[in-house]
């Protein structure tokens, strides 16, 4: 993974020492409340519910060992010895003091870690997929793009106070793991016809109030022009987007007002000035970075593990484990491996201090010392042979690390929620544990199959629930919560907005609709049809009627209040 | 006098900002015979007028305003002022970048408004060299953070080539 330089340290370094200087004069009264706002955001502090809340960057959600060793630690001497792993790929710490943040920065700072631009109007920590650099269905690493990225939007002085935050995803596999087309600006690794490398950019995905898929604006970029033409995309947008509603200030805002064909003239009219300028990216220089993500010195293994299969025929709980959490791997005779944060009372994302040790060890004896972090808030081991997957699982299984339930109904991403989260409506992971409790019949979950469920405990949609098979969205009537369901998102290549359903539900009502869903398409699935095939197939009318058998009289008082919450706002 | 951060000193500035009120009409209002910033639609309306007079004026845009409408008269222009109508409104760096960068302007670019110490590393960066400091401010700690930071890897105004084309030097 990328190795800081000097000159990489001593940014981090300054920065530590320009936030511990602006958290002082904040304390000292020079520097008032809202002045020092967007400043600590763009260091990951948010002021939340119960305190602060530090959002700590995991660039593209590669991690070593020695890193989560150093989270384990920081959480137990600043926090509650629990860490939260996001959809961005980022670990969050909820119980962190204020005065105390400059001390964990410079914590990090030791490990090459902080936590730049992790919030605030500007450009994002980038995302890619998880299995980047393993994962046999893919291009090229996208890796070496990313921190390109990082290097770039680092402090960019023009960017810093953009509308509002701006997100960047990288994928480089047949199957898209970062769901780009849901970011401000996704970016495929593709090759053209003579064989060189660049990116097909999508620009104007995003969830939150307004979820809208990404648009094409350039089939192929060359890598070297990959810097002066996000620039561009940049520039239209600082200049352009609305700053005067904060809902509407988002890029894909700015694209749909324009039209994708007049914004991507605007942006090739400013790329015009800077392509082929000094931000044209050098050969050598991707070289140099590409350089820190070479293959660890795997040993030279059979394909298949003896062992291995052995134990598969042998062990019943190891072989559903497997089945679920173990990972093709380019290399013959590993393996990649999910550990779940999704265990049934576990607010799902949340790790605890011992775990992260725990991990950090399973990669160090198990896995060249590296790990990643997923966009599901699980845990990759990325490079373990197959013969070592029995022991990794007993180790992990015993610190609970080992819920078979990877790509099932229970692996839900679920955002903090309103028990922590001062933007949500309503409380998430409560209701992740109501249908955890439901659905705990992991045989009843295995004839289920392949079906994703996320909720969100508000329109910003950090839990990414319009790109769920089913997505449970908490919204605010009157003071309670209720939760808006939707049927037939899905990421990937396909990307595509979940449809609402109906009326909101409580949250009491919420897992047995959830049942009901999942009845429906148990009863009309043919064959291998997953849940969205399925869905795809018949159509939202049988589900809606479905889930709302019985509920007429309820639906009908609630419908008015949730014409509000569904309408987009444009 | 008011006070301002130009050449990494603190100095007193008697150049004034000139802005419209709702009663006055760009192509009426009195010129200061001391040098100014205008607003730009004085500039527009009496830029002949203005050149004659013979007082170095200069001219600030707002926000959203950018650099395009006065690229062709930047000789006659000392200094261009550019708005921060609040900190967290970032369009002025593009104008700023764009003044130096695409319009090769080498006269002062200022920046005027909501002009607050830990912005001042990034309006250096794109070509600002005069703050206009809000007045409440401490300015000399104001002047020291334009150096919070002794590199960085993107090329902008102060520094047309990005740290990867520097690096392996």
């Amino acid at each position: 993974m990328y190795r800081y330089d000097s000159i990489d340290q001593r940014m981090i370094d300054e920065r530590v020492a320009q936030y511990r200087g602006q958290i002082e004069r904040n304390l000292a009264g020079t520097l008032s409340d809202d002045e020092l706002r967007p400043l600590r955001l763009q260091n990951g502090l948010y002021i939340q519910r119960h305190g602060p809340m530090l959002r700590i960057a995991i660039p593209y959600g590669q991690l070593a060992a020695t890193q989560l060793r150093k989270l384990a630690e920081v959480s137990r001497r600043y926090d509650r010895s629990v860490g939260h792993f996001t959809t961005r790929q980022n670990m969050q710490l909820n119980w962190p003091k204020l005065e105390e943040t400059p001390e964990i920065l410079a914590e990090l700072a030791t490990v090459e870690m902080h936590a730049i631009q992790t919030s605030g109007n500007c450009i994002r920590n980038v995302t890619t997929d998880h299995f980047a650099g393993i994962a046999p269905d893919e291009l090229t690493d996208p890796r070496p793009y990313c921190e390109v990225l990082r290097q770039c939007s680092t402090f960019h002085p023009e960017f810093a106070f953009l509308p509002r935050k701006f997100k960047i995803a990288v994928s480089a596999a047949k199957e898209d793991r970062a769901v780009i087309r849901a970011h401000d600006v996704g970016l495929e690794v593709v090759r053209n016809e003579s064989g060189e490398f660049g990116v097909k950019v999508f620009v104007g995905g995003g969830l939150g109030r307004t979820p809208v898929i990404g648009k094409l604006i350039r089939e192929f970029l060359p890598r070297r022009h990959l810097l002066s033409y996000l620039d561009a995309i940049l520039r239209v947008y600082n200049r352009h987007g609305r700053r005067d509603n904060l809902y509407k200030a988002r890029i894909k805002i700015l694209v749909n007002a324009l039209g994708i064909e007049e914004f991507a003239r605007q942006v090739e009219e400013e790329w015009s000035y800077s392509k082929d300028g000094p931000t044209t990216l050098p050969d050598d220089e991707f070289d140099r970075i590409a350089a820190h993500f070479a293959p660890p010195a795997y040993a030279a293994l059979p394909a298949e593990d003896t062992t291995f299969a052995a134990r598969l025929k042998d062990d019943k709980p190891f072989a559903a484990w497997a089945r679920r959490s173990v990972h093709a791997h380019r290399v013959a005779g590993y393996a990649a491996l999910t550990l779940s944060l999704k265990a049934p009372g576990v607010a799902p994302g949340d790790i605890s201090a011992e775990q992260m040790e725990v991990v950090a060890d399973l990669a160090e004896r198990f896995s060249f010392g590296e790990l990643r972090v997923t966009h599901e808030q699980n845990v990759v081991l990325p490079d373990v042979k197959q013969s070592d997957l029995y022991e990794v699982w007993q180790i992990a299984r015993a610190s609970g690390l080992a819920t078979p339930n990877i790509g099932l109904l229970t692996d839900m991403i679920c955002c903090p929620g309103g028990d922590l989260c001062a933007l949500a409506n309503a409380r998430s992971v409560p209701v992740a544990d109501a249908v955890q409790k439901k659905f705990d019949d992991l045989d009843y979950l295995y004839d289920i199959g392949e079906l994703s469920l996320n909720i969100s405990g508000c329109m910003n949609s950090c839990g990414h629930h319009h790109v769920a098979n089913i997505g449970i969205l908490g919204v605010d009537k009157n003071g309670e919560e209720w939760y808006q369901i939707t049927v037939g998102g899905r990421q990937g290549k396909d990307a595509t907005i979940g449809k609402v359903i109906g009326p909101s539900f409580t949250a009491e009502e919420v897992p047995q609709v959830i049942e009901a869903l999942v009845a429906v398409y148990l009863e009309q699935r043919s064959d291998s049809e997953r849940f969205i095939d399925t869905f795809q197939r018949i159509g939202l009318p049988p589900f809606k009627t479905r889930a709302y058998a019985g509920r007429d009289k309820a639906a009908a008082e609630s419908s008015e209040t949730d014409a509000f919450t569904k309408a987009p706002h444009a | 006098m008011p006070k301002l951060i130009k050449n990494a000193q603190i100095v007193d500035d008697p150049r004034s900002v000139v802005k419209l009120a709702e009663d006055e009409s760009a192509g009426t209002i009195a010129l200061p015979g001391t040098p100014a910033l205008l607003p730009l639609a004085v500039w527009l309306a009496r830029r002949d007028e203005i050149i004659k007079s013979g007082v170095p004026h200069g001219v600030w845009l707002d926000a959203n305003e950018g650099p395009e409408a006065i690229a062709g008269d930047l000789d006659h222009l000392a200094v261009i002022g550019v708005n921060f109508p609040k900190f967290t409104d970032g369009r002025s760096y593009s104008t700023a970048r764009l003044l130096r960068e695409r319009y090769r302007f080498k006269g002062e670019i200022r920046a005027v408004g909501d002009v607050l110490q830990d912005q001042l590393y990034f309006m250096k960066r794109c070509g600002i060299d005069a703050y206009a400091l809000r007045e409440d401010k401490d300015f000399a700690a104001a002047l020291a953070s334009l150096d919070d930071f002794s590199e960085s890897y993107q090329a902008a105004a102060d520094q047309p080539q990005p740290l990867f084309r520097r690096r392996s030097v």
